[in-house]
């Protein structure tokens, strides 16, 4: 058992690309044994579902103010207690799944849509256009990350909208990087050459070929890079830069809760406990799927 | 026997009143103040370093009342056009030059020529500065302002070193010299300015600390943690949520100052076009229904956990020169209806412009609420700061949430907004009949008149509502019970001169 | 090694050009007048003419950058708007501050990840591995300006023992540095931890399943021994290249937690820069971390490439 089947093996004659069903098979049967990443599936489904079923589950209207319940600690009728101007906590940390998901998800598509195709362009067609996506990536990775979203997010005015946009664009080098590594490692590949051999257009090779040999490393990736998301998101609305009042979101119910930790502690122990959970869910998944399609392992 | 007690005595007095006397004074600031040049400042900040750095030609008292300090006396004359001071004898800068005619001159031009002075404007009406004798001098304006004064017991009236000044050029404000009782030592950026007792002061028996340390801490939260920890001495701008539980700490002393500024909605009646594309600017019934609509009171509970007091002018109902016939009117949500349905205008809809600070936020979620049972659509849009200054002055607004610090005289509230053209006018409002009061109000000394002039113009501009005045907000101050001899004047400004830290 | 060398110089070059115009395009396309904004709350029009001139903020875009690189190249950074501090010297004065904390974070980073990497590693599979990797993942898992403020709360207030804010340099008093970065390298080092855990976890797990262990376990080793002695020391090398290519996530979290325990370093003084409209401030300091960012790269490709003789051709 000496031979370690790559996610994607070796297709036998040129053309046909499809992935055998058994490496992915056994990947899941991988992940499915490590129980830390399991529970982060887990806490993941559970986000999802309290962010889709936010307005039955909801026992409060997450915007509705009462000024006679102002900066009320948690009690049978609000669990989590109330916020400065007097909004239940809780429906607010329900509803702000909704953004945070949004946050983590939509930045991270928009790193994959803009980062996967420059990387595979750079990787592919080599030479000067390399060179020049390869600097251009280098300098935005020499930026530290957050103030690049920060002096973005200021550009573009705060909203959570252009906070995503912010973010996605902020960690789009790093898909650009991972992609064109993996496009160099497999360029090289004996079926790749064949493929071009055949008399494959460089773009049908690309789509193929290469793209399925980086879905594996770009699934891991994807998913740290969500969890990073979600904190960065929460980063950015706590220096005001985010999602915008009265729409819920953990990140600005911190920005908030931050004034009054010592009287109203309950506004910044939930938002923050929520933001914990699912990024540390994100991350255990993203761990145990590195794991799972690593081929390294056995 | 008898003398070896007495000298004992004397000693140990001595040594006890040196001990108290090397102390240092820590101060946390709620922002890093900027340059620290008296022509070039512009942050409310600097000000609070420069109660301590700079002396200036008057001063101001808990009742706004205008006491002099480098200037003994001053004198007006018959027309009210020219003003002459005469200086406190025996003053002298922070490098050993006195205080004279001659840098009373240079200072003032100084305000009113250097590139980049903010004092300019301040100053417009002084046309000159005579030396009259070596201890006095006489403003010449070309035409009566009765603000002067009070615009002298502020920047414009702060006096500096004209060898150092001179030396210096613009970095003057690296390394500032002036007849404070403190004198500058260091600064780093963003942690801490450094003042020392400057021995040779002129009410030296006032200074009881040896240095002052001023950290800029701009949290407010972590600013009360170091006030509680005992790293700081006093801090300024509590947050008023904390309050409450401060005023049970035995430990410390919280001061209360109504401040001489407003929190306001300024409406685009006239700045721009958008003024005439939404009913809020075009049609002053809309905007009174607004007002209507708003329960200031409710405002200030919530937004500021009452530690403000509410009014509807540029000055505090408590001021001199309130207009006493306009009083605060209640909330009246059936009669904001019936004037919209007057108007013929059916959910008037505008957004609301606000800063991204916790205080605009709060309080344009709560108008938001408020406004609603009226019938009114506000939204909301936040920008940074300095992304909505840029918005006001192109009229790229319907309504803003904005503050103002406030002058010690009401002019300072009220000519910038409210004068046709004026760079603080957000609004866009401009009448000639206003023009000319202000203008008389500028011209007159004698305060029962002003007053009545100021009753005409609030008659005037409270009915156009190009600002819906909300509340005067409290300075918070918190500091050590051991600190004594604090002033609370109303211009928020920590006062060094008497203070005293017991042990 | 040389040719190694000279190809990468040829490339970080043009990386700190592109590194310069996108620092200045996005201060640049900033929305508000910077000369509105820092001419005060009177916003007169006779300061605000003059500082658009001082800034040169009439001329076109190219001209602006042209005069900006121009000064750069000499050692210029120009000046801080606000309060007039030439960039080199804020950006001199504050950069042992941020190095100290970094280095500090770090130190804690590798204390606590490279243990919880080896724990993960052997005992994978087992509780240890999940508790290992808990406890390393939740210091990147939690926003490190909300931990903190708890640990202010914490450690300042209610129990006094160390301060809130503040800095004092280690020449001045060193128990007093020490006492007050503490908490902002503890915060700071626990979002590294996690990283360095990873990297050690698979970095032990592709050298534990090498032959040469598997000899050394044959040889009838005792466990402990194969793992540290033959494990780790090959394991270690490209974790202590780590250090480098982290370098930038520490700054990127030093810029909330320097805000929250206001620590006069690079990170505060970039975000007030940021909304003070001081761009100059802004540009500066990112050239500066930039450079520093390439430099440490190079330098870690540089060791790694010594170190490991098999990359050589």
């Amino acid at each position: 058992m000496a031979a370690v089947l790559e996610p994607g093996g070796l297709p036998r004659d040129g053309a046909a690309p499809a992935l055998p069903a058994g490496p992915w098979r056994r990947a899941l049967r991988r992940l499915r044994r490590r129980r830390s990443a399991m529970f982060g599936l887990a806490v993941v489904l559970l986000f999802v579902v309290m962010a889709l079923a936010a307005p039955w589950i909801a026992p409060h209207d997450p915007i509705a103010t009462s000024w006679s319940a102002i900066r009320k600690a948690p009690s049978a009728a609000h669990w989590f207690g109330t916020d400065e101007i007097g909004r239940d906590v809780l429906s607010r940390v329900i509803w702000g799944t909704q953004a945070s998901l949004l946050a983590g998800v939509v930045s991270v598509s928009i790193s994959l849509l803009l980062g996967v195709p420059i990387g595979l362009a750079a990787g592919f067609l080599g030479g000067w256009v390399d060179a020049l996506i390869s600097r251009i990536t280098d300098a935005f990775l020499a930026c530290p990350f957050l103030i690049l979203a920060i002096a973005m997010a200021a550009f573009l005015g705060p909203s959570l909208t252009n906070a995503m946009i912010a973010i996605g664009i902020s960690a789009t080098p790093i898909f650009v990087r991972l992609t064109r590594g993996q496009v160099l490692n497999v360029k090289v590949e004996d079926y790749v050459e064949a493929a071009r051999a055949v008399g494959n257009p460089p773009w049908r090779i690309a789509l193929a070929h290469v793209l399925p040999n980086v879905t594996a490393p770009l699934i891991v990736q994807a998913t740290l890079a969500i969890a990073a998301a979600v904190i960065a998101e929460a980063s950015l609305s706590f220096l005001g830069l985010g999602q915008q009042p009265p729409a819920p979101s953990w990140g600005s119910m911190l920005n908030t809760a931050k004034n009054y930790i010592d009287n109203a502690p309950w506004m910044a122990i939930w938002p923050g406990l929520a933001i914990f959970l699912l990024v540390l869910a994100f991350n255990l998944l993203g761990d145990g799927l590195r794991d799972a399609l690593d081929p390294r392992q056995r | 026997m008898k003398n070896f007690a007495r000298t004992l005595l004397a000693s140990l007095l001595g040594a006890a009143a040196l001990a108290a006397q090397a102390q240092t004074l820590r101060i946390g600031l709620a922002e890093d103040p900027d340059v620290l040049d008296p022509s070039l400042a512009r942050t409310f900040v600097g000000r609070i370093v420069f109660a301590a750095l700079c002396d200036k030609l008057f001063e101001v008292d808990e009742k706004l009342n205008i006491i002099p300090q480098l200037a003994e006396k001053h004198e007006w004359s018959a027309d009210s056009k020219a003003l002459t001071i005469t200086l406190r004898p025996g003053v002298t800068f922070h490098d050993g030059e006195k205080l004279d005619a001659a840098a009373v001159k240079y200072s003032l031009e100084r305000h009113k020529t250097m590139p980049g002075s903010n004092r300019r404007g301040e100053l417009a009406p002084v046309t000159s500065v005579d030396i009259v004798d070596p201890m006095s001098v006489r403003l010449n304006l070309n035409a009566p302002f009765s603000p002067l004064l009070a615009q002298l017991a502020d920047r414009a009236g702060m006096i500096v070193s004209p060898k150092a000044a001179q030396a210096a050029g613009d970095k003057f404000g690296t390394k500032p010299v002036c007849t404070g009782p403190y004198k500058f030592v260091e600064r780093v950026a963003q942690d801490r300015i450094v003042l020392e007792r400057y021995p040779d002061y002129w009410n030296k028996g006032q200074v009881n600390f040896e240095k002052i340390v001023y950290t800029p801490i701009p949290d407010a939260t972590v600013r009360l943690a170091n006030l509680k920890s005992g790293q700081l001495d006093y801090i300024e701008r509590v947050a008023s949520s904390d309050v409450e539980k401060l005023q049970t700490d035995k430990r410390f002393k919280i001061a209360r100052i109504t401040e001489i500024g407003y929190q306001g909605i300024t409406i685009n009646i006239g700045k721009s076009e958008k003024a005439q594309q939404n009913p809020l600017g075009k049609d002053p019934r809309v905007r009174e229904a607004f007002e209507l609509a708003i329960d200031r009171q409710g405002l200030a509970q919530v937004v500021m956990d009452n530690e403000a007091v509410v009014g509807n002018q540029w000055v505090a109902p408590t001021n001199p020169f309130y207009a006493k016939s306009l009083p605060v009117p209640k909330r009246d949500v059936a009669r904001a209806r019936a004037l919209l349905k007057e108007a013929g205008v059916t959910n008037p809809s505008f957004t609301l412009l606000t800063p991204t600070t916790s205080d605009a936020q709060r309080l344009a979620l709560v108008v938001q609420a408020m406004a609603r049972d009226a019938g009114f659509d506000v939204k909301i849009q936040a920008a940074e700061f300095a992304t909505s200054l840029n918005m006001a002055d192109k009229g790229e607004f319907e309504a803003y949430a904005l503050a103002w610090s406030g002058r010690a005289d009401p002019d300072g509230n009220l000519f910038s907004f409210h004068g046709c053209k004026q760079p603080l006018n957000y609004a866009g409002y401009c009448d000639p009949e206003t023009e000319k009061l202000l203008a008389q109000s500028r011209s007159l000394r004698d305060v029962a008149e002003r007053r009545k002039v100021f009753e005409q113009i609030a008659a005037r501009v409270l009915k156009e509502r190009p600002i819906v005045y909300v509340y005067h907000r409290k300075w918070l101050w918190a500091y050590s019970a051991k600190l004594t001899g604090v002033r609370e004047i109303p211009d928020g400004l920590l006062r060094v001169q008497g203070l005293k830290l017991g042990s | 090694m040389a040719e190694f060398l000279l190809k990468r110089l040829a490339t970080i070059v043009p990386t700190l050009i592109f590194v310069s115009m996108l620092i200045f395009g996005l201060q640049q396309l900033l929305p508000g007048d910077p000369a509105k904004i820092l001419a005060g709350e009177e916003q007169d029009p006779t300061v605000i003419a003059h500082l658009r001139e001082k800034l040169h903020l009439d001329e076109p875009l190219p001209m602006r950058y042209a005069y900006w690189m121009g000064g750069v190249l000499r050692g210029d950074l120009g000046e801080s708007i606000r309060n007039q501090q030439p960039v080199l010297d804020l950006v001199l004065q504050k950069l042992p501050v941020t190095i100290q904390l970094a280095t500090m974070a770090m130190a804690i980073a590798l204390l606590i990840g490279i243990p919880a990497g080896i724990a993960s590693a052997v005992g994978r599979g087992t509780i240890w591995d999940t508790l290992a990797n808990v406890f390393a993942l939740w210091g990147i898992s939690t926003p490190n300006f909300w931990l903190g403020i708890l640990l202010i709360l914490l450690f300042s207030v209610q129990l006094g023992w160390l301060p809130a804010s503040g800095y004092v340099s280690p020449f001045e008093d060193l128990r007093a540095n020490l006492a007050s970065m503490i908490m902002p390298a503890f915060v700071l080092g626990n979002a590294i931890a996690g990283v360095l855990m990873r990297h050690t976890r698979s970095a032990m797990l592709q050298v534990l399943s090498a032959d040469y262990v598997r000899t050394a376990r044959a040889k009838g080793l005792r466990e402990r021994v194969v793992v540290l002695r033959h494990g780790l020391r090959n394991a270690l090398v490209p974790i202590i290249t780590l250090g480098a290519l982290e370098f930038g996530t520490l700054l990127s979290g030093a810029v909330l937690t320097e805000q929250v325990f206001t620590i006069p370093g690079f990170g505060k003084l970039i975000i007030d820069a940021v909304f003070n409209r001081d761009y100059l401030v802004v540009q500066g300091v990112v050239l500066v971390t930039a450079t520093t960012y390439v430099v440490l790269n190079l330098l870690a490709d540089l060791a790694y490439f010594a170190v490991n003789p098999r990359l050589r051709n």
